[in-house]
């Protein structure tokens, strides 16, 4: 559409820098947003992405460089003065007030009053459903976001971010726990406000969506700017190559080792849902040792409620499970990691880490009791298994000792690894293992789950990225609103026959993810 | 690439190694502050007998406190230590004076020692029942305990009508002699709460460093959720952290009624702020997850001689509590500020480095 009209930049940064504690995020970045255009931002976790647009949105101040807004230099002592100045941003963790209502967490910090001060309750919910309904998103305004699905919440936070009528719109992975329905929605609205002139600037890992919406590219590698392009004149491959220096979207190859016996089975597993019907509905299936099984699904599929039962989270939960043929009795995670498994929860932070504690600590907290004799630690040995897992895992960090907060995600995730592995475990569960980390950390993290797989560990490992389940599974089970509904050999999988079959299901359902494309 | 980070990383965490020490140092400066300004302010006041005697008042407050820090470590609070203080105190007085009677015309009576045992058992029971109820019952570690510290308080008056048991000497015929020997005892020239305070400190600090179960306190407070999939049993680490606060206010109540030769109901009444403040002054985050038992010692050490410090100048008790007060936030104040200090000097390191 009117693309030529609205090339002009509207928002420059020149040399900044932001250092924390720790580590230098930003060097001397000079950067661009243009005016009606998807200005698309890319590079690996803890490339510098988010803290480029926190000193844009005025959440961070730079160390130092100029912002020029329209020519003008400025500076955001806070966001509320980026707002004023017409920049909005949806954040990559949500920033919603979960017991307050759809519309009270729209208008946060602008509320509408009446003329005596108090909030016209009505007219923001009238507002805020205007909104909603562009997402159409079948969220009513006077909800409570803790009731909210992920991805739902993630659509209240756009809707907000819509709601403040900006003219630079930074969005920070906006899709990362979207259903594919929801992102064409999402992807509608931001054509829209692109002809309405807004700039946007967007942030993804997920580089299909980059080169489909982007009207420009800008690549950060370590905190330095290291590519600019109008999107046209890019593919992948160059991405790549900005993003890591080398070509690869590496998956780490196959070894052919052939899997032995059963490992793991389970059986009927089912977990009734608080609001009714089942999170998981009578799940069952097999692993064999050395064998990697991917289980792919959508948000809200039920992946990481299965592997909550199978760690013995969920009192409620029913079904058996078997380890080498034996049945698991145990109902407690503490004695089911002593019979052998292990998961890698999907959030990192609430799940994963004790992120006040050193990275040493961490990495031994699952498995402490192999270096006791009596009640002592032993920490000679502790500190050797330590090093031998920083070293086997390449967890870049200068001192175990260091707080584990200090590490960049991929790091971070895998020292959440690296504290699985020490437990010994047969049976490994990941769940999304290389959400939010960057290429090189995931090329570990797929070189790893292959060795231990050649070592003779069965690993399940739920994902929602296509590629990664085609390319690294074994066998590959989909599921979708709780039930399995396929399981396919990877040579008979076709990338169509899976989506095909993450989809059923989901008739008229309770959340409106059909007739998205009408 | 990857040795210029490692290098630049490796020197802000040495100067961020000598600041922390710095920081653990700032109740140490403190404690030497106060010894120096009442050493010169105060006649006698470092006198063998004076510090031998104040150590005594510190060792009360010193053992709540260690209790009180692991309790803070999992992201709790014990407000009912005070109250367990209290009832401890007259279990071991009403057994000294009555022991249990059968009902059937024959009365029990326990040497001291095994008093001494029944009396912390008690203590640890009462912590046990703290810990059912935010484990098991999920009530909040402020109302279990708040509740918990009137029961306790209530079932002290209870037990005497609010009478005093006084003159707990004991009977020789009945084996009941010798309560006086913890409170009034001595061992090498120590007064026995010392030796006895000096047994458990170590204890402590040697739980929470070398073993798991101390290294689990710390990961709850972190993170519980992070934790319990990592298959701590948090239920577990919780109990623990209440039973042995309940197990230090015991060993309280014991000394307090065998210094004086008899128990009152109302002994250790506001005792657990006392302790709380001591845990916060020591450097242990009423967030969770941080926390140390020699800081908490030090800090119950500021805390007592700053009290009696004071009185032996002659100032005023109300004053004192002024003091007592800005001492405690000026702490945590300082303790931020050096945080802050802190990550801005290794701000400085990295932009230098890169």
């Amino acid at each position: 559409m009117s693309a030529a009209a609205g090339r002009d930049v509207i928002l420059k940064l020149e040399d900044v820098s932001k250092v924390y504690a720790g580590t230098v995020a930003v060097k001397h970045a000079n950067f661009e947003v243009r005016k009606g255009a998807v200005n698309v931002l890319v590079g690996e976790n803890g490339a510098g992405k988010s803290t480029l647009m926190k000193i844009i949105a005025g959440v961070e101040q730079p160390t130092a460089g100029r912002i020029l807004l329209e020519g003008e230099e400025v500076s955001f002592s806070s966001s509320g003065d980026a707002v004023n100045r017409g920049i909005g941003m949806v954040f990559q963790e949500l920033n919603l007030f979960g017991n307050l209502t759809v519309a009270e967490n729209i208008f946060a910090t602008r509320e509408i009053t009446n003329r005596f001060r108090k909030i016209d309750r009505k007219d923001q919910e009238r507002r805020a459903a205007q909104f909603l309904e562009r997402l159409e998103a079948g969220i009513r305004p006077d909800m409570l976001v803790e009731d909210l699905r992920i991805g739902q919440q993630q659509l209240v936070e756009i809707a907000k971010a819509v709601s403040l009528d900006a003219r630079i719109l930074i969005m920070d992975e906006p899709t990362s726990a979207l259903s594919a329905a929801e992102v064409e929605i999402l992807f509608k609205v931001i054509a829209d406000l692109k002809a309405r002139g807004v700039a946007i600037v967007y942030i993804s890992h997920r580089l299909e969506e980059l080169i489909r919406i982007g009207d420009y590219i800008t690549v950060l590698r370590d905190g330095r700017i290291t590519g600019q392009e109008e999107m046209k004149n890019v593919d992948t491959q160059w991405i790549v190559r900005q993003m890591i220096g080398s070509d690869a979207k590496d998956f780490a190859k196959a070894d052919g080792h052939v899997p032995g016996e059963e490992i793991f089975r389970a059986e009927d597993i089912c977990l009734p849902r608080a609001t009714g019907g089942l999170a998981v509905d009578h799940v069952s299936l097999s692993l064999r040792a050395g064998e990697i099984l991917g289980i792919y699904g959508l948000m809200g599929a039920g992946r990481s409620e299965l592997f909550d039962c199978i760690m013995g989270r969920h009192g409620q939960a029913t079904g058996a499970i078997f380890i080498a043929g034996k049945e698991v009795r145990e109902r407690d995670t503490t004695r089911r990691i002593r019979r052998g498994l292990a998961l890698i929860p999907e959030d990192r932070q609430r799940e994963g880490l004790v992120s006040i504690l050193s990275v040493a600590s961490n990495l031994t907290l699952a498995s402490l009791s192999r270096f006791v004799r009596l009640f002592h630690i032993r920490g000679t040995e502790e500190k050797q298994a330590v090093t031998q897992m920083v070293r086997e895992l390449t967890i870049k960090v200068a001192d175990p000792a260091q707080e584990v907060s200090s590490l960049s995600g991929g790091n971070q995730q895998k020292v959440v690894i690296g504290k699985a592995l020490l437990t010994g475990p047969k049976v490994l569960l990941m769940d999304e293992p290389s959400r939010g980390i960057d290429v090189g950390a995931k090329a570990d993290v797929f070189r790893t789950m292959r060795r231990l797989s050649r070592d003779g560990l069965g690993i399940l490992f739920a994902t929602s990225d296509l590629d990664e389940v085609m390319a690294l599974s074994d066998r590959i089970a989909v599921m979708s609103n709780g039930k399995l509904t396929g399981m396919f050999d990877r040579a008979e999988a076709t990338e169509a026959a899976l989506v095909a079959a993450s989809a059923l299901g989901h008739g008229p359902a309770p959340h409106t993810e059909t007739d998205a494309h009408d | 690439m990857t040795d210029i980070p490692a290098k630049a990383a490796a020197s802000s965490a040495s100067s961020g190694s000598a600041l922390l020490t710095l920081m653990k140092l700032r109740t140490f400066i403190a404690l030497i502050a106060v010894l120096v300004f009442f050493s010169i302010a105060a006649p006698n006041f470092l006198s063998t007998a004076n510090l031998i005697l104040m150590s005594k008042h510190v060792a009360l407050n010193a053992f709540l406190a260690m209790g009180m820090t692991f309790v803070i470590i999992t992201g709790g609070i014990d407000l009912s230590v005070g109250s367990i203080v209290g009832l401890c105190g007259m279990v071991a007085g009403y057994l000294v004076l009555n022991g249990i009677d059968l009902q059937i015309g024959y009365t029990v009576y326990f040497n001291v020692f095994e008093i001494a045992l029944i009396t912390l058992a008690v203590g640890i029971l009462i912590g046990a029942v703290n810990g059912l109820l935010i484990t098991r019952l999920n009530v909040a570690p402020f109302i279990a305990t708040l509740g918990v510290l009137y029961v306790a308080r209530g079932l002290a008056l209870l037990s005497s009508d609010g009478r005093t048991f006084p003159n707990l000497v004991g009977k020789p015929e009945l084996g009941t002699t010798g309560f006086g020997f913890l409170g009034a005892g001595r061992l090498l020239g120590l007064p026995v709460a010392i030796w006895i305070l000096i047994v458990v400190a170590l204890a402590a600090a040697y739980l929470a460093k070398y073993t798991p179960l101390g290294r689990h306190i710390f990961a709850v407070g972190g993170n519980e959720r992070a934790s319990r999939i990592s298959g701590v049993r948090v239920n577990m680490v919780k109990m623990f952290v209440y039973m042995f606060s309940g197990f230090c206010a015991a060993i309280v109540g014991l000394i307090i009624s065998s210094e004086l030769m008899a128990s009152h109901p109302a002994t250790g009444e506001s005792f657990e702020l006392n302790a709380i403040a001591a845990a916060v002054l020591g450097g242990t985050s009423m967030s969770g997850g941080r926390g140390t038992i020699g800081g908490t010692i030090v800090g119950a050490f500021v805390i007592g001689i700053l009290s009696d410090g004071l009185v032996m100048m002659g100032v005023s008790s109300f004053w004192q509590m002024v003091i007592k007060g800005l001492v405690i936030i000026v702490a945590v104040v300082v303790d931020q500020a050096q945080r802050r200090l802190q990550s801005r000097v290794t701000l400085m390191q990295m932009a230098k480095a890169g």
